[in-house]
């Protein structure tokens, strides 16, 4: 008798093999964790794929210190409850030169404080694999994006440069100076993320759900006072109101929804009737005019 | 994200319960330009809703700007993201679209464009359950989908969907309809397709896409969307017999030894016997470990642990398999490659070849012929370009546990690598292993060095012993080439004993006797690697000239000179031949050391110290230097 794998069985098997596969072949792997939901997932199957063992690499957490507070209570007390040793890598001259998303624009902070932070650490610790929780969903581009994203001496991505993907033969050989950012989640779609959270119930912040927060408008967005670092406009009160997050980052660069979704159904619901596409709530895509294609090139993850 | 479902509002845990039981399908979808791909595809993301109302505004204006479709949406734009990156000449060779019904998750490989359309179309296909094949209704069955059905089948595609577009064209008729499906039938029967489901579509009007549609009352099958909910798929995989490629030894304390890895086909319970391939040694499964607890039975696609009764000596890139079917093991076999890299295939030259979870190098040994993706015609080829089709001998370094592709996609497929760039160059499928005596097909090539060496599977080279008399040359040399025989090499020795006598008896001991000695036995070594032999040398050969002259002779890589360091008391207190006594007693003139000088080598590339370590360490010393520069791995000789 055929027993079917359901679809989440599926990805989650494809990831687990992904997985297994960089800790054969890399020599020092890492697991880029953002405290967001993808990276719970990810982190949820990577406890799986290598069960009894613990997976044999450390997360690493870029912290850009202007993260919601609840992110990194959260991050902590994820790392301690699963034994997992967790680093963390802060831009120390940038928090010297007082980068700010409010002083240096949210494309120049992402820059400093995410992408040129992500670069030093991998360096620091000279990682040869980064796992990262990026989709093919998310956006129309990332449609053609291989799983495993080399990346040369510099962290440049060179479009013309990257390797055929057949079955689920991965070709894991580097040249000396190249590592590898590797997306084991790459065929997993917004609604499988949330479907696999529920079915598994994955912790996940709370601040995917809806709860009265202080925020301010702007710009037509919702934006929470998580300290008082945010610097208010004259006349301006954070209101109290039903929020929740799709996406979460910088909290000044992270817009909020209003909603009454406070259980992880409600939200699954709300999400499976609203009408726009997760990516809204980012302000570094509305930011500038460059394609994601040159922020990876960059360096962007 | 508007999903159909009523649930959602009504009862959504419901509704997630439901969801969660969802089913996946893989297809790829195959087109010339212009046969409706694009347009299909984008009413199948539509249709499923799975479009948010901000690109769906964004579609709707980009339509009316467009004005492909005058004032209606233009489907198509909604794939179509990625005419950016193609001028800047980024290679996109599979775009995959996701979207999902109440039934099945589909995950959609486009293959954009033609050029490179057999490697893309390849890629796309290696993981798809079923192909849709685009016909347009005016033109019927063409060369591309000829092209196609062929690589959809290459890469062992079962289940095929014609599906014939652009039905409001010819006014939904029938005869159209069915001389299409006529001609296809009769020219795939060769492609080993289980089934055929010809579908009358038309993409722009969504006739037959979700709903069957009126416009064609005599068609009795399926509408696309119900086909590809319904498609039986991985029955046949889990049919197969049961195989476990070890991707990774688990190991979180001395009490756990687990083998990880995703059932590629077959099922497997606790209590099974299962033999554990290439070594061929057996036990049975003691459990099934996974986070979720363990498993009673495990069925391919399935990722998992397994522990066995006894403690058998299994690594990564082993397979697995159930003991009574075990797959085939074997170094050389037949295979199809299609080759993906700008720089030619040339058979000889060393590649990696990555199977299921294991690295092995070795070479193409013959090109039987390739095959034309349009017109399947048989050519003989020297050389496999890029997007070309080959049949070819394989040989490895070693053996590996494999299934024909045709009856296992996951033990029979595998990928080529560059030894220098590291990037995948091709990938192949196998078809049957050889058996050595019907695999040697060198009409192809010419005779010349690299085919003896091919031949032979090696790298020829000379080993040059050089250093005092008794230092230990000739018995290192000895167990060098007992370590290399014994590992299948060709080899030979030149030493005094062989040489002084015979070639050489002619010659004695004067400075330019030795010049000569030493010019005589560098032609026959050189003789010899031409031969595609591995050769020893074990001559004193004291002058840093000639030892330079014999270099010369050689072609790159092909001269190793290992100095046999041995402090002249050393050697004349070992004194095997009493040749010391004798110089010492003066009954011998020019003797190296006493009244004839001995250059030490500055640059050797081996340099053995054989007062610190014993001969076996010495030639321990030796191997190693082969095998870390790849003398020993090269299953092949030196095309490149
Ligand atoms: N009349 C008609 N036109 C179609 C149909 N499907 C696609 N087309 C048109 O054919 C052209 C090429 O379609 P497109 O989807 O871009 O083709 P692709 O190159 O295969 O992706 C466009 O003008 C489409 O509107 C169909 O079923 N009927």
């Amino acid at each position: 008798m055929t027993k079917t794998l359901t679809h989440l069985k599926r990805l989650e098997a494809e990831s687990i093999q992904i997985m297994r596969e960089v800790a054969a072949e890399a020599e020092n792997p890492v697991m880029l964790y953002s405290v967001g939901k993808d990276s719970a997932v990810m982190l949820h199957v990577a406890m799986k794929a290598f069960y009894p063992s613990k997976p044999p690499f450390p997360l690493l957490h870029v912290d850009t210190t202007w993260k919601f507070r609840e992110m990194i209570e959260f991050r902590d007390n994820m790392a301690k409850d699963l034994g997992l040793e967790l680093l963390v890598h802060i831009n120390e001259e940038g928090v010297k030169a007082g980068v700010s998303p409010f002083t240096h624009g949210s494309a120049q902070h992402t820059d400093i404080m995410k992408t040129q932070a992500l670069k030093a650490a991998l360096d620091k610790y000279g990682f040869d694999a980064a796992f990262g929780g990026a989709r093919r969903d998310e956006e129309k581009s990332r449609a053609k994006e291989r799983v495993f994203s080399f990346r040369s001496a510099q962290h440049r991505w060179d479009p013309k440069n990257q390797r055929p993907e057949l079955w689920n033969l991965y070709n894991a050989r580097k040249n000396p100076g190249e590592s590898i950012r590797v997306f084991p989640m790459s065929n997993w779609t917004e609604l499988d993320i949330w479907q696999y959270i529920h079915l598994e119930n994955i912790p996940i912040p709370s601040l995917y759900l809806s709860k009265k927060r202080p925020v301010v408008e702007r710009d037509g967005q919702l934006f929470m006072v998580d300290d008082d670092r945010m610097p208010l406009n004259e006349g301006e009160e954070p209101m109290m109101k039903p929020v929740r997050f799709r996406t979460l980052g910088c909290y000044p660069l992270t817009g909020a929804v209003e909603s009454e979704a406070d259980t992880l159904e409600d939200v699954i619901q709300e999400m499976l009737l609203t009408t726009s596409s997760e990516r809204q709530g980012r302000v570094i895509d509305h930011d500038s005019a460059a394609s994601m294609e040159k922020k990876k090139q960059e360096g962007y993850f | 994200m508007a999903h159909q479902s009523d649930l959602i509002a009504e009862d959504i845990t419901a509704y997630l319960k439901a969801q969660e039981e969802k089913s996946m399908l893989r297809f790829i979808t195959c087109g010339s330009v212009d046969d409706g791909k694009s347009t299909l595809i984008g009413r199948l993301l539509y249709d499923s809703k799975l479009i948010f109302e901000d690109q769906l505004s964004a579609l709707e204006a980009d339509s009316k700007k467009m004005g492909t479709q005058g004032q209606e949406i233009d489907f198509a734009l909604l794939v179509d993201g990625l005419a950016a990156e193609r001028e800047q000449g980024i290679t996109i060779d599979v775009a995959y679209r996701f979207f999902s019904t109440d039934k099945r998750k589909f995950i959609v490989a486009d293959t954009p464009g033609h050029e490179q359309y057999t490697r893309n179309m390849a890629t796309g296909a290696s993981t798809a359950d079923v192909a849709i094949l685009l016909i347009d209704a005016r033109r019927g069955v063409l060369t591309q989908t000829r092209r196609h059905s062929f690589i959809c089948s290459l890469l062992g595609i079962k289940r095929i969907v014609l599906a014939v577009n652009k039905m409001d064209l010819v006014d939904y008729n029938q005869d159209v309809l069915n001389e299409i499906d006529a001609d296809y039938r009769t020219f795939a029967k060769d492609f080993g397709f289980a089934e055929i489901t010809t579908i009358p579509l038309s993409a722009l009007k969504g006739d037959n896409i979700i709903e069957k549609s009126d416009a064609t009352p005599w068609y009795d099958g399926p509408s696309l969307m119900h086909y590809l909910e319904t498609v039986q798929v991985g029955d046949a995989r889990q049919a197969a017999d049961f195989r476990l490629p070890v991707q990774w030894v688990n190991r979180p304390n001395l009490d756990f030894r687990g083998f990880s890895g995703t059932v590629a086909s077959g099922t497997i319970k606790v209590g099974d016997p299962i033999k554990a391939l290439p070594s061929a040694q057996e036990s049975r499964v003691k459990s099934i470990v996974t986070y979720d607890g363990d498993l009673e039975e495990a069925v391919a696609g399935e990722a998992i642990t397994l522990t066995l009764e006894d403690e058998i000596d299994i690594s990564r890139g082993d397979v697995i398999a159930a003991k009574d079917h075990p797959p085939e093991v074997a170094d050389q076999f037949e295979a199809k490659i299609i080759w993906m890299h700008d720089d030619a295939m040339l058979p000889g030259r060393p590649y990696l070849f990555k199977t299921a979870n294991k690295t092995i190098p070795g070479s193409v040994t013959d090109l039987k012929h390739k095959i034309n993706v349009n017109t399947l015609a048989k050519t003989a080829a020297k050389k496999l370009e890029l997007n070309e089709i080959g049949v070819c001998n394989i040989g490895l370094d070693s053996r590996i546990a494999f299934d024909a592709y045709g009856d296992n996609k996951e033990t029979g497929a595998f990928i080529i690598i560059d030894r220098l760039t590291n990037t995948t160059v091709g990938v192949g499928m196998i078809d049957f292993a050889l058996r050595r005596a019907s695999n040697i097909h060198w009409q192809a090539l010419d005779v010349d060095k690299s085919a003896r060496a091919d031949q032979k599977h090696q790298r020829p080279a000379v080993l040059w012993f050089t250093g005092l008399s008794g230092s230990g040359k000739s018995t290192i040399a000895n167990i060098v080439e007992k370590r290399l025989f014994a590992r299948g090499r060709h080899t030979y020795t030149l030493d005094g004993d062989n040489v002084r006598h015979g070639l050489n008896q002619d010659l004695g001991f004067t400075d330019a006797d030795r010049v000569e000695n030493i010019r005589r036995v560098g032609e026959v070594a050189k003789l010899m690697v031409d031969a595609g032999l591995m050769v020893m040398t074990s001559f004193i050969s004291p002058f840093r000239a000639e030892r330079r002259m014999v270099h010369d002779l050689m072609a790159e890589g092909e001269f190793i000179e290992v100095f046999v360091d041995t402090p002249i008391e050393v050697c004349a207190e070992r004194d095997p031949k009493g040749l010391y006594k004798k110089a010492k007693a003066g009954e011998i003139k020019n003797f190296t050391g006493f009244d004839s000088p001995y250059e030490e080598p500055e640059r050797a590339a081996i340099h053995v110290k054989t007062a610190e370590a014993d001969a076996e360490a010495c030639a321990d010393q030796i191997i190693e230097y082969l095998e870390q520069h790849g003398y020993l791995n090269a299953n092949g000789g030196n095309r490149d």
